[in-house]
């Protein structure tokens, strides 16, 4: 059996493209979700929350340096496209990323006096980068359109991602807290679910109206069939979240990490949507990955490296995830 | 405005804040490194409260080099989609290489290496600090594989306009490569160090005798004293890899107008592009050709062999002058406080005045030397191959420069406040002095209640 190489390489990593994308909101959803928590929470209850993601948020954005790398790469037609397009939102969600990323270390070294300010600043980088991001993925379902309908959905999706980051920094907490703050972080989640719920459905409707190429590929027939299990499993698992988080914490701190995981799934899912409205676009309507790929000797010796390193990433990840196992007590920042 | 010139200044305002803390944490990784080895080895711990002191400048300058380095990275595509478009097949594999191979191995054990010490064994503790350290310098590795690929392209081929890779061995070590990473390298020991004796001044100034204090101003100082010949002997093989391979560069980097032997070496010059003069110059007769030639009659290239095609003359001749003489004063000032740190065991106050500016040096001649490299290879984006103005994205001049605006206010702000934390730290330091709490590294692992406890 032959590869066709040229046809190949361009799937591959339009794949392992997702792939990192779909890692980075999991898992730097968790730590932008709890910087939006924070205006919520009170000072002591903050510093156990930066320990809860301090060895954590720096190799979380690395997956957006990779997300980010790989289209420029593996598709730099793409890349200079779409990063065009979404000039001012990808600059504001910078900006966000940047304030966000040093307050990290400023507010703890900061004299003790100008802490606040910096938690402030965590904050609202926290949010404005969350709000980008869901921006421009509004933007960019829409085929990059920026006329007003579009910024309007743009807008919608924006709230919709950062209420869902919330879920997911409520989610984190839980697991990676106990007493009052778990048990606030409950509530947290509980509100959470209900707005990203609503964003969701709000999304979901207008979707079809916005774009005649997504109804087209979700309302016809069978494929409405086969895709039917992706929208109702996500609903399931949401309405069990929303149940569970009137049992939570349970006895024992068992469970502390499903709703974690659930809404990872719920990311997952709907991300699998996403890629099959795409498919095989990677600029809507305008380049497919095969048209936006890099030469297919380039895009090999790209593969070859990843293929060796990547597993070796993933362990590793995981070994630091494993030294920062359990609870979030006394580790500081200093 | 020109959205070219404004692209070009928003490139060039986010990579110089950028290199700013690259060039502190890949050599800084390598002291904490030295820091710890050295107590490990002698148990004493004034070692161990200096890499505390020292891990904290690391933390907040990785922090600083990771947002920033996130900026460039959407950079290449808002702003110079065309550069992607010609030689991403080239670029892209090396930028791609980066990630994988360092980014994610600096991120993942940076955790362990600053929140770990309580967590892991004190082995595997060390362990992530090399790895730390050696992902920061393959990191500069790549980067600087790419940019010297820019400056001086090899092993590639163009095929309908795009560039194509041929031989990835003769991209990698193309070459001025060998020479500007040995450069960098070198250029980011140098920061490191003054940065470390800087500070260490400054505290001994506000009255800290601390082992802890010594045991850096002493890393500080000799590191310094040691890496700055190394350096002038490095850059001057560097000098004449570049007359080699691009004459233009020197040519304007000497502001030599016209080709021939006896070439004077010019210390100061306002140098005059239209009239294609030189005002107020102030020369060594046969100086440059001496020095790059190694002989009176040596033939030094001048821009009247290039039309139109060699950078402009003002800021890579300036730019060139600024290094060398910072280079020049950190060898006075890194020998004279070597000798009296050496001989006397003492630090007379005004030159311990004169190094905490000093702390700054290295950043100073780091920007002003890779200003000489970067205009000096303009008009060229990649030498022979993409002009800078045909990369230039379609965003309109207004985006650009309101965006330059309030990256140029955040920049200057966040400069602000970290240049305050390291004196906040600094004084901190000289407060506490040997007294300073530590948190325990223990030589067992999970000595405190850690995962699944």
């Amino acid at each position: 059996m032959t590869y066709d190489w040229p046809t190949l390489l361009p799937l591959i990593f339009a794949g392992l493209m997702g792939l990192a994308i779909l890692i980075y909101v999991i898992l730097d959803g968790f730590d932008l979700g709890i910087g939006i928590l924070f205006a919520a929470a009170e000072d002591t209850e903050q510093d156990t929350m930066i320990a809860a993601i301090g060895p954590f948020w720096d190799a979380n954005e690395t997956w957006l340096v990779l997300a980010v790398g790989l289209l420029l790469v593996a598709f730099p037609m793409a890349h200079g496209v779409i990063l065009t397009a979404l000039y001012i939102p990808v600059f504001v969600l910078l900006v966000g990323l940047i304030l966000r990323g040093v307050a990290f270390d400023f507010r703890a070294k900061v004299a003790t006096e100008r802490k606040h300010r910096w938690n402030r600043i965590f904050f609202l980088g926290s949010v404005i980068a969350s709000l980008a991001q869901g921006y421009m993925l509004g933007v960019y379902v829409l085929g990059l359109d920026v006329g007003f309908g579009g910024m309007a959905f743009g807008v919608l999706v924006a709230f919709c991602l950062a209420a869902a980051y919330a879920a997911m920094g409520a989610a984190w907490v839980i697991y990676k807290t106990e007493g009052e703050l778990q048990r606030k972080a409950v509530r947290w989640l509980r509100t959470a679910l209900v707005l990203t719920a609503l964003g969701m459905a709000a999304v979901s409707l207008a979707t079809p109206f916005a774009s005649s190429r997504i109804f087209d590929k979700w309302f016809v027939w069978p494929s409405m069939l086969y895709l039917s299990p992706l929208p109702i499993l996500s609903a399931l698992l949401f309405l069990w979240l929303w149940r569970q988080t009137f049992h939570l914490p349970k006895p024992d701190d068992r469970h502390a990490l499903t709703p974690f995981l659930t809404l990872a799934a719920i990311f997952a899912l709907g991300f699998a949507g996403l890629a099959w409205s795409f498919y095989p676009f990677v600029v809507p309507d305008k380049l497919t990955i095969w048209q936006a790929a890099s030469a297919p000797e380039s895009l090999a010796i790209i593969l070859a490296g990843t293929v060796v390193v990547l597993p070796i990433i993933i362990f590793y990840s995981f070994y630091a995830y494993r030294v920062f196992g359990g609870k979030a007590t006394d580790l500081t920042y200093d | 405005m020109d959205p070219l010139i404004l692209s070009r200044m928003q490139f060039g305002a986010n990579i110089s804040f950028h290199i700013l803390f690259p060039t502190i944490t890949i050599a800084l990784g390598w002291v904490l490194l030295f820091f710890k080895l050295r107590y490990n080895a002698t148990g004493d711990s004034a070692w161990m409260r200096a890499y505390f002191t020292w891990v904290k400048v690391f933390a907040l300058s990785f922090a600083m080099g990771v947002v920033t380095g996130v900026t460039m990275s959407f950079q290449f595509g808002t702003n110079w989609p065309g550069y992607m478009q010609k030689v991403g097949n080239i670029a892209g594999p090396l930028l791609a290489y980066e990630i994988l191979t360092a980014f994610f191995l600096e991120a993942a054990f940076l955790g362990i290496m600053l929140f770990g010490f309580r967590r892991v064994s004190n082995r595997i503790h060390t362990l992530a600090t090399v790895l730390v350290a050696g992902g920061t310098t393959v990191s500069a590795f790549w980067i600087i594989a790419l940019n010297s690929w820019m400056q001086t392209p090899a092993g590639f081929e163009m095929r309908d306009g795009v560039a194509h890779a041929v031989d990835w061995w003769a991209i990698v070590f193309n070459p001025s490569m060998p020479y500007r990473l040995v450069h960098m390298l070198l250029a980011s020991g140098l920061t490191v160090s003054f940065l470390i004796a800087g500070l260490s001044a400054l505290r001994y100034l506000y009255g800290d005798r601390s082992e802890s204090m010594w045991k850096a101003l002493r890393t500080g100082v000799f590191t310094a004293a040691i890496l700055i010949p190394i350096q002038i002997l490095a850059g001057d093989q560097h000098g004449l890899n570049t007359l080699e391979h691009q004459p233009q560069k020197i040519a304007a980097m000497e502001a030599n107008w016209n080709t021939g032997p006896n070439v004077p070496l010019v210390l100061f010059a306002l140098p005059d592009e239209a009239a294609k003069e030189n005002r107020f110059e102030l020369a060594i007769p046969d100086g440059a050709s001496l020095v790059l030639r190694h002989s009176t009659s040596g033939v030094v290239p001048g821009l009247n062999d290039y039309p139109g095609n060699h950078p402009p003359v003002f800021p890579v001749f300036w730019g060139f002058r600024i290094m060398v003489g910072t280079g020049l004063l950190m060898l006075a000032v890194s020998w004279s406080a070597a000798f009296f740190l050496k001989r006397r065991h003492s630090l007379p106050r005004p030159l311990a005045m004169l190094m905490v500016p000093m702390a700054l040096s290295g950043w100073l001649a780091t920007l002003a030397g890779w200003y000489t490299t970067e205009i000096g290879r303009q008009p060229w984006l990649v030498t022979g191959v993409l002009k800078t103005a045909d990369a230039v994205g379609p965003v309109a001049g207004s985006h650009v420069a309101l965006t330059l605006a309030i990256y140029l206010i955040l920049y200057l702000f966040l400069l602000i406040a970290y240049l305050g934390v390291l004196v906040h730290l600094a004084l901190k330091a000289a407060k506490d002095g040997d007294n300073s709490p530590l948190p325990g590294v223990m030589k067992t692992a999970m000595s405190q209640p850690a995962a699944g406890e």
